[in-house]
This record gives structure tokens, C-alpha cells and sequence, in this order.
């Protein structure tokens, strides 16, 4: 049986926390570059100047993309036949976030306890850990620092099977008008359609960890993406101050559900779109 | 766009009044970092009567919580926050005499209210471009309550400060004069 040591595990994702927040991924950088040659908004294009250079100043001298270097989500999967030893897996992986995130010089932005105390944890843990049990003997990591400006305007609807694909498309564009300049657009836009209330709210996250190049392998779930992109961008929102680049793309992720339901969640992601993976 | 226009702080309400929704500017000066918490103390000081820990009057506020600094860097990644959070805060201390506030988002009509009461400018800065914003501060230095962190009151030396006024002194919002040419639902 394949073994891992939980230091291996903690060591990468410490490094997998500041690859995320300095290093903005190709293919997101590449949809702004394209966004900046089709924007029409003339101050559109300014904002969209200050992104693109942003992005490549914090590439070049190894700075966190934004000043809100969010919460840590993490997403494993872990291979049934693969032996983790040395300690606990949890806090193996939140070891890894403080020490990412102290070394990193990243803000930490958590809070122990959300209503009452609001302290800061002083090293941005826990992490948000999803995991799956996977055949094979590898432990595969996803990580996204995930801000707030953008995780605060998402929102999910419980639609009904008669509100159908109209109904879906209305719920989405409701939560993006809604959202409007506030969640730093342009937007990626995750949406997890099905399951049940907390399993699309998962989907509309895990949705955002697909490279946004990348459409859904089902045609018709596919065709869905470009045409909400294409009703997004026509918003009018922009980059931040109006204009067409209201969106680089939109994922979906969609599941089973019930006979008598159609939840749809949004998740939005901001334009410093941020994750990174390993296979270990 | 028209051309760019160079501000330079503490900015005068005459000053304040003559920005227009669109406008792209530069701001020179020291400007102050306050958030949510620092609100919350600082409006709550005023409710008990007490001085604050600095005149805030003619000064700019920059809605900002930076990532920690880099040994010999001044500050870390330093872009606006949303602005709309400070919101129930803003009528109190623009009664204080605040002439500029830098964050990002929409306001409550509020706010747009006591800014037109006291000739005040919400200039946005680009959500996200924080590293590129850290270009422009020279310098930072934590005024008052330490405890809070990166959310303390801070005193920021910037020069050539890049922002666009979101809604002017008269309450002209760009957000909707932007997006309505683009509108095409
Ligand atoms: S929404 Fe994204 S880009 Fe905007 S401040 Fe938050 S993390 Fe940064």
C-alpha cells in the first residue's frame, strides 16, 4: 500500500496557498487579455488595463493578486488504497494553510465564530475541506483562496421542474444583476444546478475550480454556459464601472435531484479567479 | 475618457465639488485606511462624546484592510474593500468632515444624501488591482488601535494614487451612468 506522510501533505499546501494568491491562473489571465481587446467601454478598458497589470506584477515579484487573500477551500480526493500516516489528515492540511499563509504574507481574514466574538484566528484557519473517497492510491489537492467581496453575492433559488431552463437562466441572472459592480467584476461564474439546497451551493463552488476554458462535457449543459455568458455580458455591469466584459465565463456543474425539485446555486468568483492543484 | 486629473491632499470641499462622476484621477498626500472595525470604534467613541485620533477633517478616507508587508516594502497588497459595508457608519463621520472616501461598490442613498450635504467625492479604486495600487504608497503608519490589525487606523503617503469618481458632490453615480450605454437585456 502506497503511504504519505501528513508533512508532505502540510508542506504543499503551505505552497499551494501563495502560488494561489500571487500567481493568477493562464487561462483566466488570457480571458481578461480578451476581454480588453472586445471591451467597448472606454473606462471598461482602463479598469481592465489596471487587472491585467495587476496580475502581472504580483506574477513577476510574488505578491498576493488582491489584498483579500480569502478563505482557504480546499477540495481532496483521496485514493481508498492510500495509507496517510504521521498524523491527522484536518489538521495536517491546516497546518499547511498558517504556514502558507504567515510565510506567504497573506491576510488572514477568518473568524473562529461568525456571530458573537468575530475573532481572528491569526493564521486563516480551518480551511473549508471537502473529501472524497476515490479508487486508486493517490491524494489529489484543489485549493482556491476564495474572497468575500465576490463569495457575498452569490445565492441559490429553489426553483421548481416547471420553471425549467427559462427558470434557470432568470434565477442566474437575477443573482448577477443583484450582485451588479459589487463582487469586482469581470465575474467567473460558478452555478450547480440539482442535488439538493447544500449539494448545488457545493456544485456552484466546485464548478469554479474547472479551468474556464473548459465547457461542460454535457452539449446541453454546455450550449447553457455560453448563452448565460452571453446574457451576462449584455448586463451592461462591465469591468466594475460598466461596459461588456461583465463575465469571463460561466461553469456548471449539475447533479441528481428529486422529482420535485430544481435547486440552482451561484457562487461568484471575482476576476482574481485563484487556485491551484497538486496529484501527490 | 478625458484627461486625468491630480489631486492632492487634505482635499478642500470647493475642490471636492468640482469632481465629476467619470472623472480619472491621481491623489498625492497622505490619505487614512479604515474598515469595518475601526468604524465601528470610531463611531462609537463619538456616541460617548470623545475626540478621535485624528481631525478628519478635509482628509480622504481608503476603505482598506492590506495584506501583511514584505520586509522593506512599506505596505502589502492594498486594493479597496467594499464600501457599502461602512455604510451605516458614513453619515457620522462625513459629519466629521470628511471630503473623500476610496473603496469600491455601491452606497446607500444615505450616504449619497450626506455627501451631497457636505460636498463629498466616493472615488473607487479598481477592485483587485492591489498590487499595482501598492505601487503608489510610499508609506504606512498605524495612527490608532493597533489591536485591530490590518484593520487599524492608518495613515498611507501616496503618490499618483490611481481612481475614478463613482458619485460626486451633486450624487451622480457612474456605476449606472456606465453600465446603462451597455444595458442590453
Ligand atoms: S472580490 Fe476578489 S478581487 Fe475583489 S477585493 Fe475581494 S478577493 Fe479581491
Amino acid at each position: 500500500m502506497r503511504t504519505i506522510n501528513v508533512e508532505k501533505i502540510t508542506a504543499e499546501v503551505a505552497q499551494m496557498c501563495k502560488e494561489a494568491a500571487y500567481y493568477l491562473p493562464q487561462d483566466v489571465y488570457e480571458a481578461l487579455k480578451k476581454g480588453r481587446e472586445t471591451e467597448e467601454s472606454p473606462v471598461g478598458q482602463v479598469v481592465l488595463d489596471q487587472i491585467i497589470r495587476n496580475s502581472e506584477i504580483a506574477r513577476a515579484e510574488d505578491r498576493p493578486i488582491c489584498q483579500d487573500t480569502g478563505m482557504t477551500i480546499i477540495f481532496l480526493e483521496v485514493g481508498q488504497d492510500l495509507h496517510i500516516e504521521g498524523g491527522d489528515l484536518t489538521e495536517a492540511i491546516n497546518a499547511g494553510v498558517a504556514k502558507g499563509y504567515t510565510e506567504g504574507y497573506l491576510r488572514k481574514s477568518v473568524v473562529a465564530e461568525p456571530l458573537f466574538d468575530r475573532k481572528n484566528t491569526q493564521n486563516n484557519t480551518p480551511a473549508i475541506i471537502y473529501t472524497k473517497i476515490v479508487p486508486g492510491d493517490q491524494l489529489k489537492i484543489e485549493l482556491t483562496c476564495k474572497g468575500f467581496g465576490s463569495e457575498n453575492k452569490g445565492g441559490i433559488k429553489m426553483l421548481v421542474p416547471a420553471d425549467g431552463v427559462e427558470g434557470v437562466k432568470k434565477a442566474v441572472l437575477d443573482i448577477i444583476q443583484h450582485a451588479s459592480c459589487n463582487p469586482c467584476p469581470p465575474m467567473v461564474v460558478g452555478v450547480g444546478i440539482g442535488g439538493t439546497m447544500d449539494q448545488a451551493a457545493y456544485l456552484s463552488k466546485r464548478a469554479l475550480m474547472r479551468k474556464i476554458t473548459e465547457r461542460n462535457a454535457h452539449p446541453d449543459y454546455a450550449a447553457l454556459e455560453n448563452e448565460l455568458l452571453g446574457l451576462i455580458n449584455k448586463t451592461g455591469i462591465g469591468p466594475q464601472l460598466g461596459g461588456t466584459t461583465s463575465a469571463l465565463a460561466v461553469n456548471i456543474e449539475w447533479g441528481p435531484t428529486h422529482i420535485a425539485g430544481l435547486p440552482v446555486a451561484v457562487t461568484i468568483c471575482c476576476h482574481a479567479c485563484r487556485h491551484s492543484h497538486r496529484v501527490l | 475618457m478625458a484627461e486625468t486629473i491630480r489631486i492632492t491632499t487634505p482635499l478642500k470641499e470647493e475642490d471636492s465639488r468640482k469632481l465629476r462622476a467619470g472623472d480619472s484621477v491621481l491623489i498625492t498626500g497622505t490619505i487614512y485606511s479604515a474598515r469595518d472595525a475601526a468604524h465601528k470604534v470610531m463611531t462609537e467613541a463619538l456616541a460617548r462624546g470623545e475626540k478621535l485620533p485624528i481631525d478628519w477633517n478635509n482628509q480622504i478616507v481608503y476603505y482598506l484592510g492590506p495584506t501583511p508587508a514584505k520586509p522593506g516594502d512599506p505596505i502589502g497588497s492594498c486594493g479597496p474593500t467594499t464600501a457599502g459595508r461602512m455604510d451605516a457608519y458614513t453619515p457620522t463621520m462625513l459629519e466629521q468632515g470628511i471630503k473623500g472616501m476610496i473603496g469600491k461598490g455601491s452606497r446607500a442613498p444615505e450616504v449619497v444624501e450626506s455627501m451631497k450635504k457636505n460636498g463629498v467625492t466616493y472615488f473607487a479604486a479598481v477592485g483587485g488591482a492591489a498590487a499595482l495600487i501598492a505601487k503608489s504608497v510610499k508609506k504606512y503608519t498605524v495612527i490608532a488601535y493597533p489591536e485591530l490589525g490590518p484593520e487599524a487606523l492608518a495613515a498611507l503617503e501616496v503618490e499618483d494614487f490611481p481612481a475614478i469618481v463613482v458619485i460626486d458632490s451633486e450624487g451622480n453615480d457612474y456605476y449606472e451612468i456606465g453600465q446603462k450605454p451597455y444595458r442590453k437585456l
